[in-house]
């Protein structure tokens, strides 16, 4: 409303990123004190005390929505009632868990009601977002009515810690981010060409060799399941990638005989390309890694990758052009390629995994399992548009990630590129686009690591996580959202974020401990 | 093995990712003349002292305290590595480095300047090594070398002599579009000194905020900060960066810049700003400061005037920018002066007018002055010692060539504008950027005393400024410090990623 001020209108549900759904919002206000405030099991919630991830969640939340713990005026009780439908407190988010919510504001009370654990943290985060102080430094919580859930399944954030090792820390505290812009798939591209962080207990060669330094840049098992955990008790799902037949070299270190010798004439040269997907050798080993990494990883996802293939060094090797010749690929390699994925994904299944492929795969090759979800990455809005028709037109799931390359610096405010995208404006039927299971914001790592991380993530991924989950129409113009994601923005600094400033101006509450 | 010695051996191995040992080692920037002897040495009880012969000695603060940073960040770093294990088995044993000022006036107590001399000669050999320098500020710059040396402790006796190829080596931080809390700027300076920067161009206000708390008017940033106790600098937060930046031998030169770029200014002090005018009334905005009121050059006497007791380098920085013509010309008091002064409808007489009289109140502060390149190039009259900064994009090379031709001296900021951020490599373009390649004799390019790195702060504030201030700040700190014809691409790459790791740790 034009009549109220603007730092009001903050205060009220648009205050909330991302904008939650359907919403009634009022001035009426309840102030909050934290020596009265408690978090409750409804009676008829399936789940009670006891239950991990919320009872975690409510001390975390405690400290998210009163930061200086100090203030507290009036002695009136505030409490919020959660009741969840599942209990499903000691499982994983899964592709297909419900994360809606309704919240209801009113005096001295907020009910929380919630089909899954899930949806109750989503509540949960809008309900933090929702408590604001005035200039003495009470607060408050306006009367409000919320209804909210996805309009994606997959938000996902990608990591590369190839590129550069990422320390654990600095990976649980993007999970925390994540959480508070309600993204749930933090998508691990753990290893890549220039180092194999990931200590394998099958084949522990692999980081040992492979690694920038076997034991300052790795993860161990206990690290990968701290990882795990502390996702979980966001709502937020671990997708690995492990990237073949290219991006390997660091395999070959601590495997001989995984990668493809290159030749010159016919010498070796002394150089590797791809895996070897002509070796008996190659499967096996690849049987056994992704063994491990399915009961490693308990999302019933993989991402195997599949991009970017340099058919080069495949040409030149002569074992592999008898191999094509007796399989009667002729010289056409992407054939080859085809092939070598396709065993890969017959071992994932077997595993019982679904996996996630990038469009190369697609692009190159039509025999893949329908269940497979392709990954979009590359191209023009015009091309990623033709991709994603093509790909739903055959019946394939798809996820978008080519406009949210954020990695791809540039001055100025480039927020509003990645919020603009329009994930199902391509041609297609409705049923089409309800196979566009939703996007992912990457951040590849050849110029990030924990040293610039952060600010380069937030908040720009932000505006895609409204993108993710909030309703297009409601949610079409930058200039009203403006207002709202520098208001985020100074939410996540006050919480120890050090998201990146979209333009001049303060917060109210930095440099804190910076 | 210690984990050091590894990554050493895989350094020099050239196995770790793309980066080779360079011939080198890996000294940021580049000194004038380097020369590896092929002996090694052990650093044990290590100790840096001062020479008996030197003019400095115990009571010298700014070397006792330059001795124990430099301390700490040799030693320090090894302590959390570990025990050290030299790979060499020599016997030989550096116990210490003797720092020797050679002049009689250390100027131990005073602040650098322009004209500071900040050569130094190092040499390390059996049984100690020595860094003669005439004064501190080659001290301070011959420790960081030899400070670089021992990071990598795999080679063995040195002598180097050094001094910078340009005198200004500056970075520009902008504290007005975002307050930079102190920490980060002492932060900054810190990494200044690691990379020889001497100058910390500081440009304090500007449009949007005023931080800056003045004791003679204390309503400009109790109106015109963001916010009025947590997003100032008091005169205290002021003296201790000026003294953290002379401890390192940078020199901070503020920036006060008038007439644009001073919104924040008129919310505590009214009648400053012109009123700019819609119609035949006043729109109830405000343009440039006012330039025909008696008022505003007395607020400028006063202001000035506290400005030259609390900074005490030699020069201040008067901006003079990117002035808006269009406030002035609807303010119809403006226009009759206009009339009065026969300048008919052009504006830059009028800013040349107030530019003029804001220099000759400087003046009689005792500065000398910085001014960006529109006042030169709207022909305002300057003192000679006055320095011209250019820094607008198109067309630089010309500029240095008229800004030299009229005989001041410059420095050069346009190609360095580090705010605009691009993907990927782009040290590489500000790594290539030769400030004297412009038309001009030699005595014009003796005029070009360095350059300035420049951040400004409209996207940029403590959350995300030494990411993006380093490492593509030390390409040009090499270019402004390093002989001419240290332009190897590929060698710098090999160098910097070395040094890139020392500043992270």
């Amino acid at each position: 409303g034009n009549f109220v001020s603007h730092s009001l209108y903050l205060h009220t549900v648009e205050g909330v990123w991302p904008l939650p759904q359907s919403f009634t919002s009022s001035t009426e206000r309840y102030p909050l004190n934290p020596k009265a405030f408690y978090f409750g099991y409804g009676r008829q919630s399936a789940a009670q005390q006891d239950c991990s991830v919320l009872d975690a969640a409510f001390k975390r939340y405690f400290s998210l929505i009163f930061p200086d713990y100090t203030s507290g005026s009036g002695d009136k009780p505030f409490t919020v009632e959660i009741r969840v439908d599942h209990a499903d407190c000691d499982s994983y988010p899964n592709e297909n868990s419900s994360e809606r919510y309704n919240l209801s504001v009113s005096a001295g009370q907020a009910s929380l009601n919630a089909e899954t654990v899930w949806g109750a943290l989503r509540g949960l985060e809008t309900f933090s977002q929702l408590v604001y102080q005035d200039d003495f430094g009470t607060y408050f919580v306006n009367k409000t009515e919320i209804d909210d859930f996805p309009r994606f399944q997959f938000r996902g954030i990608l990591l590369d810690t190839s590129r550069h090792y990422l320390p654990v820390q600095a990976i649980l505290k993007t999970l925390d981010a994540m959480a508070y812009s309600k993204f749930n798939v933090f998508h691990w591209h753990i290893v890549d060409d220039p180092s194999f962080p990931y200590q394998s207990r099958t084949f522990p060669d692999l980081s040992s060799t492979g690694a920038f330094h076997p034991m300052t840049h790795i993860y161990t098992q206990s690290d990968v399941r701290r990882v795990i955990s502390h996702a979980r008790l966001w709502g937020i799902r671990v997708l690995p990638e492990f990237d073949s037949p290219g991006h390997t070299q660091s395999w070959g270190k601590g495997q001989s005989d995984l990668l493809t010798p290159c030749y010159r004439g016919s010498t070796p040269s002394g150089t590797f390309g791809p895996v070897n997907p002509v070796l008996p050798s190659t499967y096996q080993f690849m049987a056994r890694l992704f063994k491990e990494v399915s009961s490693v990883f308990p999302d019933s996802y993989i991402h195997l990758g599949g991009d970017e293939v340099d058919f080069s060094c495949w040409k030149s090797n002569p074992d592999v052009r008898a191999f094509m010749q007796k399989m009667g690929f002729g010289g056409d390699f992407t054939k080859l390629e085809a092939f070598y994925m396709e065993k890969i994904v017959n071992i994932t299944s077997a595993l019982k995994k679904t996996s996630i492929v990038w469009q190369d795969v697609f692009d190159y090759h039509e025999r893949i399992p329908k269940d497979t979800v392709l990954h979009i990455w590359k191209g023009t809005p015009a091309s990623y548009k033709e991709e994603l028709s093509r790909m739903t037109k055959a019946g394939m799931r798809v996820l978008l990630a080519a406009p949210w390359y954020i990695n791809h610096i540039a001055y100025g405010q480039d927020w509003r590129n990645y919020y603009t995208v329009q994930p199902l404006n391509f041609s297609g039927t409705e049923e089409q686009k309800k196979l566009v299971i939703g996007g992912e914001v990457c951040m590849w790592g050849e110029y990030v690591d924990a040293t610039n991380l952060t600010p380069r993530l937030w908040p720009r991924a932000s505006a895609a996580a409204e993108r993710l989950w909030s309703d297009e129409k409601q949610t079409s113009s930058v200039d009203e959202a403006f207002p709202r994601l520098q208001d985020f923005r100074c939410k996540l600094v006050r919480r120890g974020i050090r998201a990146e400033p979209l333009h001049v101006g303060h917060c109210k509450h930095e440099y804190q401990g910076v | 093995m210690s984990i050091r010695t590894i990554m050493l051996i895989m350094l020099i191995a050239g196995t770790v990712r793309a980066v080779q040992a360079s011939q080198y080692v890996s000294l940021w920037p580049l000194p004038q003349k380097v020369k590896i002897l092929d002996l090694s040495f052990k650093l044990t009880s290590f100790n840096i002292v001062d020479a008996k012969e030197s003019s400095a000695g115990s009571s010298c603060s700014l070397l006792q305290d330059a001795y124990r940073r430099y301390y700490e960040y040799m030693f320090g770093i090894a302590k959390r590595q570990g025990p050290r294990k030299s790979r060499l088995t020599g016997p030989s044993e550096l116990t210490e480095l003797q720092v020797w000022i050679t002049s009689p006036d250390s100027e131990c107590d005073g602040y650098p300047s322009v004209t500071s001399d900040e050569s130094y000669e190092l040499s390390v050999d059996l049984p100690y090594a020595v860094l003669k320098a005439p004064k501190v500020w080659g001290a301070l710059h011959g420790l960081e070398t030899f400070s670089q040396l021992v990071y990598e402790d795999q080679y063995g006796a040195v002598s180097i002599s050094d001094f910078p190829r340009f005198a200004h080596r500056g970075i520009l931080l902008d504290s007005s579009r975002h307050f930079l809390p102190l920490k980060v700027i002492l932060a900054n300076l810190e990494t200044m000194a690691m990379n020889k920067f001497n100058v910390f161009h500081w440009h304090i206000v500007d449009d949007q905020s005023f931080p800056y708390l003045s004791r003679t008017f204390p309503q400009l940033s109790q109106q015109g900060a963001y916010h009025p106790y947590t997003h100032v600098y008091t005169p205290a937060d002021v003296k201790m960066v000026i003294e953290f930046g002379r401890l390192r031998g940078i020199r901070v030169v503020p920036e006060f810049d008038t007439p644009g770029h001073t919104q924040s200014w008129g919310k505590g002090q009214k009648d400053l700003l012109t009123p700019c005018y819609s119609g035949s009334k006043p729109s109830g905005s405000f343009g440039p400061v006012n330039p025909i009121l008696n008022t505003t050059y007395d607020f400028m006497s006063q202001f000035f005037k506290e400005i030259s007791t609390v900074f005490p380098d030699a020069y201040v920085h008067l901006g003079g920018d990117e002035v808006d013509f269009t406030c002035w010309k609807s303010n119809p008091d403006i226009q009759k002066f206009m009339d009065q002064q026969g300048y008919g409808q052009d504006y830059k007489k009028l800013e040349s007018f107030y530019i003029q009289k804001l220099l000759d109140i400087v003046t009689t502060t005792h500065k000398g002055y910085m001014i960006w390149q529109e006042v030169f190039d709207n022909g305002v009259k300057l003192k000679p010692d006055t320095v011209v900064h250019v820094w607008i994009g198109g067309g630089a090379n010309e500029e240095m060539g008229k800004v030299t031709a009229a005989g001041y001296t410059t420095i050069l900021s346009a190609p360095w504008y580090l705010d605009y951020i691009s993907y990927a490599q782009d040290w590489q373009k500000y790594y290539k950027v030769e400030p004297l390649d412009f038309d001009g004799t030699e005595e014009q390019k003796k005029l070009v005393i360095g350059g300035e790195a420049c951040l400004w702060g409209e996207y940029v504030d403590a959350t995300n400024l030494t990411p993006r201030l380093w490492p593509r700040a030390s390409a040009v700190a090499e270019r402004l410090w390093s002989a001419k014809d240290v332009t190897d691409i590929n060698d710098a790459f090999n160098r910097l990623s070395v040094h890139r790791c020392r500043m992270v740790a």
